[in-house]
């Protein structure tokens, strides 16, 4: 198994789908995509998104309301789960209890008529390690051993998508970041397209070459996990992955490339090209920055900070020390719970809750969002998961 | 005080035992009195011992007889039952239908009447329309009432069944029907064994509405309820002990295997 | 990398002949339900309809019947049975009570207390099913019999006087009195009572009981405040499971009875078998349907179990 071509075949390409229920609740508004051969395309979002839904249709499990599916070149939207090239990883890995891990493995080939299955199968129990179980029941088995035999019964029939629906939702937080890295292994190794369906930022950047962050239905924002998480485009994005300060500020002037901002008292430089929305004067706007972009400065020494940065004052409210950053929560007149994680390198045993402070950054790391959005859209979801 | 104390602590045991032998008791009578030797026609008081009953088991007219018709109408009853109240249970947990609370009142009426009611009713059914009474007539009523024991027991079981098994096989070239045969039969079998099991021994054992509407036919149970009037052999008994038995060997057995198949896999 | 665009709202949302087919077939439940359903439609359902039409027939069976709407035929039944009917819910119920009180601590032990002799002792309490229970039954005429040790032991314990007092039995005799009737109803729908208080007991987290008696409960408050109620859903369907068959049945008093302790069901079936007396036995059959139906209706409402299957 090698990383066969690059051509177009494995593509999957979604074309105005979309899924309404019978009881009128619309799982997936009408969306394109297009995943391209060869990578690990990661759907992300909180559960009810239409992430599982929009996978379901790729699998043919599902039919889609309006819109198309393909496969490379092929058409398969009216195909039945079992005529289409796709193969799935099942939430909580639906392995048949009554059949043991070789049979499991082998089921695919069977019942596409292969007869000598034996080589084909012990094969891939090697590649997932579970040779020496091949004789024993699922319920024998641990859920990471379980979890690698559903790899292995999808994956052994070479299918041009493998699907991945939430796979190691049932694992413990150890075991699933082994599985993570156990999975791209696979990915890279048999060079087919993956379709991996979580709810676990943290899962779908470590793994995922493209990650789409589906919201109610629809997709919010794709691309890279740097890319989503340096620039997202909606307080959604910006909130869901990761933690993001948001500020609501006003358009006072702009100026060679740069947007300067009201917020309460102070002045903001916001870098115009992070800012995709109007900028007439007066305006508004919603300005973000990442938590472990702000330094931390005991008001006492504000005069020793460079020229040039954006500050907000505030008085630190809560302190966490967590090993390998502190995080406070400032408490600031433009922003009531300012998030700022510092790495523990030189503490400051001044910064306690009550502190005077000052927060600063370099305005290259500050982001501008629309803001007829709702501020706090995509910290619920993630606060439940 | 200690042996008060003693009681207090393992009454509950000690009440459960008392309730076991009253369950046990008539059993062991049935044993006992096949190997007597009765001295009128009925064999209710105990003479002395002997095993000429246990020799010639078919020794009494027609009783053999009866013992094989009730085995074929339990054999075609589970037979009907089975499959009609399992493609029942099938449509309940997997399809969303019309008239599902109907369907579902239908299920539980014949389960919750007594059976004197049924059977009464069914035999005017049966003179309204002219049948002639029977073997088939006696079928007929028997998948009746065992259809709604089949219906619950497989539904429980195919209700705790993952939907996503099935779609696991579609996913892996499964059509309709080899996910049919593959996956679902295979894991809702004990559900079905067991609704046909239940299915047997309420057939087998039927007495009421089997009366009423049997004809002339003879199934066991009416041959004992004839010999109750007219004198028991003690052949019954011996026919009684037999079917305790296998019943209690069959079950340990299946035990037995369990037990290994489970050592095995651990 | 892959591509992204919000697609525009398609201008024909469903075209006609895009329209997908329906892969699994929508009349696939109806086919499954269709032969299982028409049979207790045809032998269970039509069934009760004809008897309705047969209680308010008159005629004889050499001219044949007709439905005159004759309800005097309920009024008779009624008016001629009553001690019967009276009789059956007395018999079924007192059947049921003690299957409760003999069965509760036997559910109990094979639930909470008896370790590795579980199994055993379930199959025991099955086991029994697999002998006819006609064969079963009879043997509680040799159990009871005038002369054996169970009767003798009453009797020198003067345990019959007070129940020839009660007029449960009469004179030296236990066979053909109210108590062997009684003794042999519970006896045959014991399991009945067990099977589903067993399995709602088995359900009860163990814990529950450490939590209780943490909480100082003593033993006997555990089992009134905790046990007992969670075993609820078992005792309604146990109690009815009993008392439904036990009222319509008609074998124990016919094999352990007299004609003094005749059930409704043995008039039924002496109606329909002997005398021929069609209507009159509908008649009786549908008051005897209507009755269970209407105390097991009213028995749900009250204990609030609506969901036993």
């Amino acid at each position: 198994m090698t990383n066969k071509n690059t051509d177009s075949s494995g593509d999957v390409r979604l074309s105005g789908i979309s899924k309404t229920y019978d009881n009128g609740f619309t799982a997936v508004q009408p969306l394109d995509l297009t995943v391209p051969q060869g990578s690990f395309f990661a759907l992300l979002g909180a559960s009810g998104c239409g992430k599982t839904t929009t996978l379901r249709m790729i699998a043919g499990l599902e039919e889609p309301t309006t819109g198309t599916v393909h496969l490379g070149d092929q058409e398969v939207t009216r195909l039945p789960p079992y005529k289409r090239p796709v193969n799935t990883v099942f939430q909580s890995y639906a392995l048949f209890p009554h059949l043991d891990i070789f049979e499991n493995v082998a089921f695919g080939l069977r019942r596409r008529g292969i007869k000598s299955v034996k080589k084909q199968v012990e094969d891939m129990l090697e590649l997932v390690q579970l040779g020496e179980q091949a004789r024993k029941k699922p319920h024998q088995l641990s859920g990471g051993q379980q979890q690698r035999v559903a790899v292995a019964r999808a994956l052994i029939n070479t299918p041009k998508v493998l699907l991945l629906d939430e796979p190691l939702g049932a694992l413990d937080l150890k075991l699933r970041r082994q599985m993570q890295l156990e999975l791209k292994r696979i990915q890279t190794e048999v060079g087919i397209t993956f379709v991996h369906v979580t709810h676990d930022q943290e899962e779908a950047m470590t793994m995922a070459d493209t990650v789409a962050v589906m919201n109610a239905g629809r997709v919010e924002q794709l691309g890279s996990p740097t890319d989503l998480y340096e620039n997202p485009n909606t307080t959604f994005v910006a909130n869901f992955l990761g933690t993001s300060n948001l500020i609501e500020a006003e358009v006072d002037s702009r100026s060679g490339g740069e947007i300067v901002l009201k917020a309460g008292g102070g002045k903001l430089v916001l870098p115009e090209a992070r800012y995709a929305g109007p900028t007439t004067t007066g305006g508004k706007v919603l300005v973000g920055v990442r938590p472990e972009k702000i330094s931390l400065t005991h008001a006492d020494e504000a005069g020793e900070i460079p020229e040039g940065r954006n500050r907000i004052t505030g008085t630190i409210a809560d302190s966490s020390f967590i090993g390998v950053s502190t995080q406070y929560v400032i408490d600031s007149p433009v922003c009531p719970e300012f998030e700022v994680y510092a790495q523990n390198i030189d503490r400051d045993d001044r910064l306690v809750p009550g502190a005077e402070v000052v927060l600063h950054w370099n305005p290259a790391h500050t982001f501008g969002l629309d803001a007829d959005q709702d501020i706090d859209a995509g910290i619920q979801e993630e606060a439940t998961v | 005080m200690t042996f008060v104390n003693w009681l207090k602590r393992h009454l509950v045991v000690i009440a459960g035992l008392i309730t076991l032998g009253y369950l046990l008791l008539p059993n062991v009578v049935v044993t006992v009195f096949s190997f007597n030797k009765p001295k009128g026609r009925f064999n209710y008081q105990w003479q002395q011992f002997s095993l000429d009953a246990w020799k010639d088991p078919c020794g009494v007219a027609d009783m053999c007889g009866s013992l094989s018709i009730s085995l074929q109408i339990a054999f075609w009853a589970t037979i009907g039952a089975t499959v009609l109240g399992t493609m029942i249970a099938f449509a309940l947990v997997r399809y969303r239908f019309r008239a599902r609370g109907a369907v579902n009142s239908l299920i539980f009426l014949p389960m919750a009447m007594p059976e004197v009611v049924m059977a009464a009713s069914l035999l005017t059914l049966f003179l309204n329309m002219g049948a002639q009474l029977g073997f088939w007539t006696i079928l007929i009523a028997h998948i009746m009432f065992c259809l709604s024991f089949v219906v619950t027991a497989v539904k429980a079981r195919v209700m705790s069944m993952d939907p996503r098994l099935e779609q696991a096989a579609q996913d892996l070239y499964a059509g309709p029907l080899q996910t049919f045969l593959r996956v679902t039969l295979p894991i809702a079998a004990p559900g079905i064994a067991a609704g046909a099991l239940l299915a047997f021994a309420l057939s087998f054992d039927d007495f009421i509405i089997t009366n009423f509407n049997a004809g002339s036919t003879v199934t066991f149970p009416m041959f004992v309820w004839g010999s109750a009037q007219r004198g028991t052999p003690v052949q019954i008994n011996v026919i009684g002990t037999t079917m305790f038995l296998v019943a209690v060997l069959l079950v340990l057995v299946s035990m037995v295997i369990g037990n290994r198949r489970n050592r095995q896999k651990a | 990398m892959a591509t992204l665009t919000e697609a525009p709202p398609p201008l024909t949302p469903t075209a006609p002949e895009k329209k997908p087919p329906r892969r699994r077939g929508r009349f696939t439940p109806y086919w499954l339900l269709l032969p299982g359903i028409l049979w207790l439609l045809v032998f269970f359902a039509l069934p009760m309809i004809y008897q309705a039409s047969t209680s308010v027939q008159t005629g004889s069976l050499e001219e044949g019947y007709k439905v005159t709407w004759h309800l005097a035929t309920y009024w008779d039944a009624l008016s001629e049975y009553w001690p019967q009917f009276l009789r059956s819910i007395l018999y079924a119920g007192a059947a049921t009570v003690l299957c409760l009180v003999l069965g509760y601590p036997l559910a109990y032990l094979i639930a909470f207390r008896a370790g590795r002799w579980r199994n055993l002792i379930m199959i025991l309490v099955i086991a029994p099913f697999f002998t006819s229970f006609l064969i079963r039954t009879l043997a509680w005429k040799t159990i009871l019999a005038d002369s054996g040790p169970v009767v003798s032991a009453l009797n020198t314990l003067h345990v019959l006087d007070v129940t020839n007092w009660l007029g449960w039995t009469a004179g030296d005799r236990v066979l053909a009195t109210p108590l062997a009737v009684v003794c042999g109803l519970t006896y045959n729908f014991l399991p009945f009572m067990i099977l589903p208080l067993y399995t709602s007991l088995e359900r009860i987290d163990g814990r529950l009981h450490e939590a209780a008696g943490d909480l100082y409960a003593k033993p006997v408050t555990t089992f009134r405040k905790v046990t007992f109620p969670l075993s609820m859903p078992g005792v309604v369907s146990g109690t009815l499971l009993t008392f439904i068959p036990a009222a319509g049945d008609y074998v124990n008093a016919d094999l352990l009875g007299s004609t003094d302790t005749r059930m409704v069901g043995n008039v039924i079936q002496t109606q329909f078998l002997r005398i021929l007396d069609y209507p009159t036995a509908a008649a009786l059959s549908f008051i005897l349907m209507a009755a269970i139906l209407f105390m097991v209706t009213l028995y749900i409402r009250r204990s609030g179990t609506e969901d036993l299957v």
